[in-house]
């Protein structure tokens, strides 16, 4: 038998901390970046004595999610507390919902390949982040930050309805998009804010029942998950090929090696003796709330792209560039109001904007200058107040200063001519100056062109504009 | 009896408490007793009955999504058996 | 011998405070010279606060004088189970694993308390973790019985309870999971009040068992109990099981008598194993109120028998989570020397916790555990609901429940030592009302023959402890038993 006979079940589970202001329950700051244990309390630090109290926002988040994800909401959902010892996990267990999360049975349709697939959604849940555990690689001991601790985490989980690691990525990509549109989640994989685990296992094609599944951890960008997942189906189907069994197991994806390996095993890891958390009641979720949730829905991924490739007229492969980001959307949104060359304006975004950030660094949310500017120096462009390549200028200065298209033009001098008398001006006063070459131009050596064009643009201090000179020339030259 | 040396020897294990022989036994026969108390339980019919984890209902209470100031971290670390820097120090995991 | 200052009641004493009969510094000074004379032998207290209940005592004179008393109770010394965190001043639990500890920050009902004007005079023994029913399993010292000094106040709040009878404090907070409460006040002569779950904050309140916890007030009078009652019986936005309902004025109605009340006593309450001298003692209760014009009928509370096996694996399964914190990393003991985490983590809780703890972190570690979760957890949660649905069929009948708090008097130190089950059965009519979040009493009514304390445990519906009071204070008003101090 060859790998072809072997069918890869896939499984996906995402952790996704949230964009609250505070921690699920109390009222630390989340933000990152903090130095150690600086944003702590009492609770967070799992001191005697101290109880939870749930952050508002973060249930109406975890309803934003659900309804984006077709999901449907339990109005009654219980926590739970899962028990471990880990120096990160201060209180010893985390709580987290187990037997009844907030949301069930949803769903996320996948494109690949211009086929679309959809992909079950089992559960949704609510939970706390754990700190972090620092090894100290000279001292032999760790350093437990515990800033993170308490920061809100939704885990999103999948049936194992996902056949390949494409399609994995995919998932994820997709996935990741509708959280970030939702505003609930930042989609940082390489910072460790949405964080993905997969469960995979294989089986002969057309069989029923699932194999042994193994879990695979420590894969920070959707590359390391496709390479891990990849080598994992491997693994497994020469395993079974050559008669062995596939073992229950945690495996983590070594980036060097590009391998992944068991973690070393914990004997008594999964026995988190789950129960109802006591200090907190049973959470019931209104259906005033969730109608309040509902209304406040953002236009999600999909249908945006689909009403900018109608009302834009753009490409699919362009729609995609500019719906990545919503604040990239909705500022190519505002300035579309101003500007209806649809297809320009996407190109100046492509070609120079994108690109400014790319290089220079900032995103949209700090982006100096509003769309309504940006508008008007096209138009500026257009009207042949300005040469393009020097309209692309402008940019790169209202990028880094934040100053008025106008003002910049006024400034630099970049102002074209394009008054059609005072190129014929020139025009005319060039090649009433230069009949020698008239002459030669006129007698079939077409690159004495240049030559007229070079002047004419000498004559107007290098402020013509380059097409009227062009057009002209080539008119009164014949 | 009840629980086996094993089993006593796992649950110390998932409870993290390191135990002398004497008092691996001495809990094994304690811990049996009280386990064989309990057995009572089996004969009343629970099939239809609902668990109680709250002793009374309650609302659940949310709170606002507000920052209050953190708990300035020299008073976080004030009771830290070894700390570096702001950080806790604990002993490095052994495989 | 007792100063007379030192026998009043709380509401006593403030009544002198507010005539300028006395000041609250010369009271502290008399608190801390009654400690010093009698705790070497009681052993009530772990730690005396005597700077702290100064100053604050001097704040409560500064604040008379200046018309600005806080509320009944400014400048009135109390005593605080060392479960309470209070902020700057050590509190261990009752154990070795938090020695030293110096919280950051004050127990809500510490809050209340301090904000009500109250001194607190210093933290008192207890069972370690409140695990216990006669302070012998306190990581440090037992506490003596100031009535019988070979014998146990009881516990796990024996030390609030022995601090309360023998004068050192006027009262006292402790908490009551399965009695902690009641049953050192029934083996001490004092008043012991356990609010419905739900009515005092836990937050600050290092946790057992979490869903059967409360704070609870200590007294020698009931007046006394429902003035400590009112001033922590307050909403707390930190702790989610903190009911919003309002306290109503607890003194408003408590003189008011029991005439037209209806009275139940379980039959279940009065098996075999019950010390004569203390179902004579109740049952005679029972007829006296219902000679002050109660009707006293008899109920049945069938599931009664399974409340001991439900609790026990109720309360160590949530204990074994709760006490997971207690691991060396952020505060408290940590074990030296060990190689590496793991053996950090079993050597210091093998170190810090004692021998009655680690047993029910094991029994609740095995009731949570994979393949015993359903019979015996799950199992014990279900039954608790036909505890509880027990006690809201009878209250359709009857307004209250009376039963003895404890089936013995107090018993001597070590007697029960070598039988955990024998310690667990001294617990088996106050755990019930725990199980069921419902509000319960004891209250003096008699003593043994060899002089020992009795108790009358008084049960309610949920949030009717205004009533409770009532029939508290009508019994006690025929009797004097607050009078009798212990002969030390």
């Amino acid at each position: 038998m060859s790998a072809s006979d072997y069918e890869s079940v896939i499984g996906l589970e995402v952790h996704a901390q949230l964009l609250t202001r505070s921690k699920i329950f109390c009222g630390c700051s989340t933000q990152f970046g903090a130095p150690p244990n600086h944003n702590t309390c009492p609770v967070c630090l799992g001191m005697p004595g101290v109880l939870p109290v749930l952050n508002k926002r973060v249930v109406e988040f975890a309803i934003r999610a659900g309804l984006a994800l077709g999901c449907s909401i339990r109005k009654t959902s219980v926590w739970s507390r899962k028990n471990y010892f880990y120096p990160d996990l201060p209180k010893g267990y985390q709580i987290t919902q187990y037997d009844l999360p907030i949301c069930e049975k949803g769903r996320l349709t996948i494109d690949l390949d211009g086929k679309a697939r959809e992909i079950r959604i089992t559960r949704i849940h609510m939970e706390e982040d754990a700190g972090k555990s620092v090894h100290d690689a000279g001292g032999g001991e760790s350093l437990v930050d515990l800033n993170r601790a308490g920061v809100p985490l939704l885990e999103i989980v999948s049936e194992p309805d996902i056949r390949s690691s494409e399609e994995a990525a995919e998932y994820l990509r997709t996935l990741r998009e509708v959280l970030v549109y939702l505003g609930i989640n930042d989609g940082n994989m390489e910072e460790g804010s949405f964080r993905c685990d997969a469960n995979v296992s294989v089986r002969r094609k057309g069989a029923s029942e699932l194999g042994q599944r193994t879990e695979l951890k420590n894969m920070n960008s959707f590359r390391f998950v496709r390479q891990a997942i990849d080598y994992e189906i491997t693994r497994q189907i020469a395993l079974l090929e050559s008669g062995g069994k596939v073992v229950q197991e945690t495996r983590l994806w070594d980036t060097q090696r590009n391998v992944s390996r068991p973690m070393r095993s914990k004997e008594d890891a999964h026995d988190y003796r789950y129960f109802p958390e006591p200090d907190l009641p049973a959470l019931h979720v209104s259906d005033a709330l969730i109608e309040e949730v509902r209304k406040s829905l953002p236009e999600l991924p999909k249908a945006k792209a689909q009403r900018f490739q109608s009302q834009y007229g753009l490409a699919a492969y362009d729609v995609k560039i500019l719906c990545a980001d919503p604040l990239l959307a909705d500022f190519f949104e505002a300035a579309a109001l101003r500007y209806t060359d649809y297809k320009k304006l996407f190109n100046w975004f492509q070609g120079e904007l994108l690109r400014l950030l790319n290089e220079e660094g900032g995103s949209i949310s700090t982006l100096k200058f509003q769309a309504s500017q940006l508008a008007a120096l096209l138009a500026s462009v257009d009207k042949g107040e300005i040469s393009a390549s020097a309209g692309k200028d402008v940019l790169g200065e209202m990028f880094r200063s934040g100053k008025d298209p106008a003002a910049i033009i006024a400034a630099k001098g970049l102002g074209q001519v394009s008054d059609a008398a005072v190129i014929e001006n020139a025009v005319n006063e060039v090649i009433a100056k230069n009949p020698g070459e008239v002459e030669k131009y006129r007698a079939g050596k077409k690159q004495v062109f240049g030559f007229f064009v070079g002047q004419a643009m000498k004559a107007m201090k290098g402020k013509g504009n380059p097409g009227l000179i062009n057009d002209l020339l080539k008119k009164k030259l014949g | 009896m009840k629980l086996s040396l094993e089993e006593v020897r796992h649950v110390a294990a998932l409870a993290r408490l390191s135990l002398s022989a004497d008092e691996e036994e001495r809990y094994r026969h304690q811990l049996s007793a009280i386990l064989e108390a309990m057995e009572q339980l089996k004969a009343l019919n629970t099939d239809r009955v609902e668990p109680t984890s709250h002793a009374i209902a309650v609302e659940a209470m949310l709170r606002e999504d507000v920052v209050v100031p953190s708990m300035d971290p020299a008073k976080a670390l004030a009771n830290a058996p070894a700390k570096v820097g702001t950080s806790f120090a604990v002993p490095k995991i052994i495989e | 011998m007792t100063p007379e200052l030192l026998n009043l009641s709380m509401l006593e004493l403030s009544t002198k405070l507010v005539r300028r009969e006395t000041s609250s510094v010369e009271v502290v000074r008399a608190c801390l010279g009654r400690i010093e004379q009698v705790d070497a032998k009681v052993r009530a207290f772990l730690r005396v606060d005597a700077k702290g209940a100064l100053a604050a005592a001097e704040s409560s004179d500064a604040r008379r004088k200046a018309n600005a008393a806080l509320g009944p109770l400014d400048g009135v010394p109390v005593g605080l189970k060392d479960l309470f965190l209070t902020e700057g001043v050590e509190t261990t639990a009752g154990s070795k694993i938090l020695a030293g500890f110096i919280p950051p920050f004050d127990a809500t009902a510490v809050e209340l308390l301090k904000g009500a004007g109250l001194p607190i005079i210093g933290k008192t023994n207890q069972d370690e973790f409140a695990m216990g029913s006669s302070t012998e399993s306190s990581g440090f010292f037992p506490t003596h019985n100031p009535w019988d000094l070979g014998r146990t106040p009881g516990g796990s709040s024996g030390g609030s309870a022995a601090a309360v009878a023998c004068r050192e404090v006027f009262g006292a907070l402790g908490t009551d999971t399965g009695g902690s409460i009641r049953q050192p006040a029934a083996m001490t002569n004092t008043v012991g009040l356990k609010p419905t779950y739900g009515r005092v904050s836990r937050f600050g309140v290092i946790a057992f068992a979490s869903s059967l916890d409360q704070v609870s007030p200590i007294t020698r009078t009931v007046r006394d109990a429902a003035a400590l009652l009112q001033t922590i019986a307050v909403h707390d936005p930190r702790d989610s099981t903190s009911s919003a309902t309002r306290a109503p004025d607890y003194l408003a109605e408590i003189e008011g008598g029991v005439a037209g009340m209806k009275l139940g006593v379980p039959r279940e309450y009065f098996t075999e194993g019950i010390d004569p001298e203390v179902e004579r003692a109740v049952r005679g209760a029972a007829s006296e109120l219902e000679k002050l014009g109660a009707k006293v009928v008899e109920v049945s509370l069938p599931h009664t028998r399974y409340a001991l096996a439900t609790y026990y694996l109720i309360a160590p399964a949530e204990a074994s989570s709760n006490l997971a914190r207690y691991d060396g990393v952020r505060y408290g003991l940590r074990a030296q020397g060990a190689k590496g985490l793991r053996e950090m983590y079993c050597q210091t809780r093998a170190a810090g916790f004692g021998p009655e703890v680690k047993r029910r972190i094991m029994l609740g570690t095995y009731a949570l555990s994979a393949g015993y979760y359903d019979a015996y957890y799950l199992k014990a949660q279900k039954v608790r609901t036909l505890i509880r649905q027990d006690f809201l069929e009878a209250f359709k009948n009857v307004d209250a429940i009376l039963s003895p708090t404890s089936p013995v008097t107090a018993f001597k130190l070590g007697e029960k030592l070598d039988d955990p089950m024998a310690m667990y059965l001294v617990d088996v009519f106050t755990l019930p009302c725990n199980l069921a979040g419902l509000p319960g009493m004891s209250i003096p009514c008699g003593f043994s023959a060899a002089g020992l304390p009795i108790g009358l445990q008084i049960l309610g519906r949920h949030f009717d402890e205004a009533r409770l009071l009532r029939i508290a204070r009508a019994f006690e008003r025929e009797h004097d038993f607050i009078r009798r101090a212990p002969p030390i």
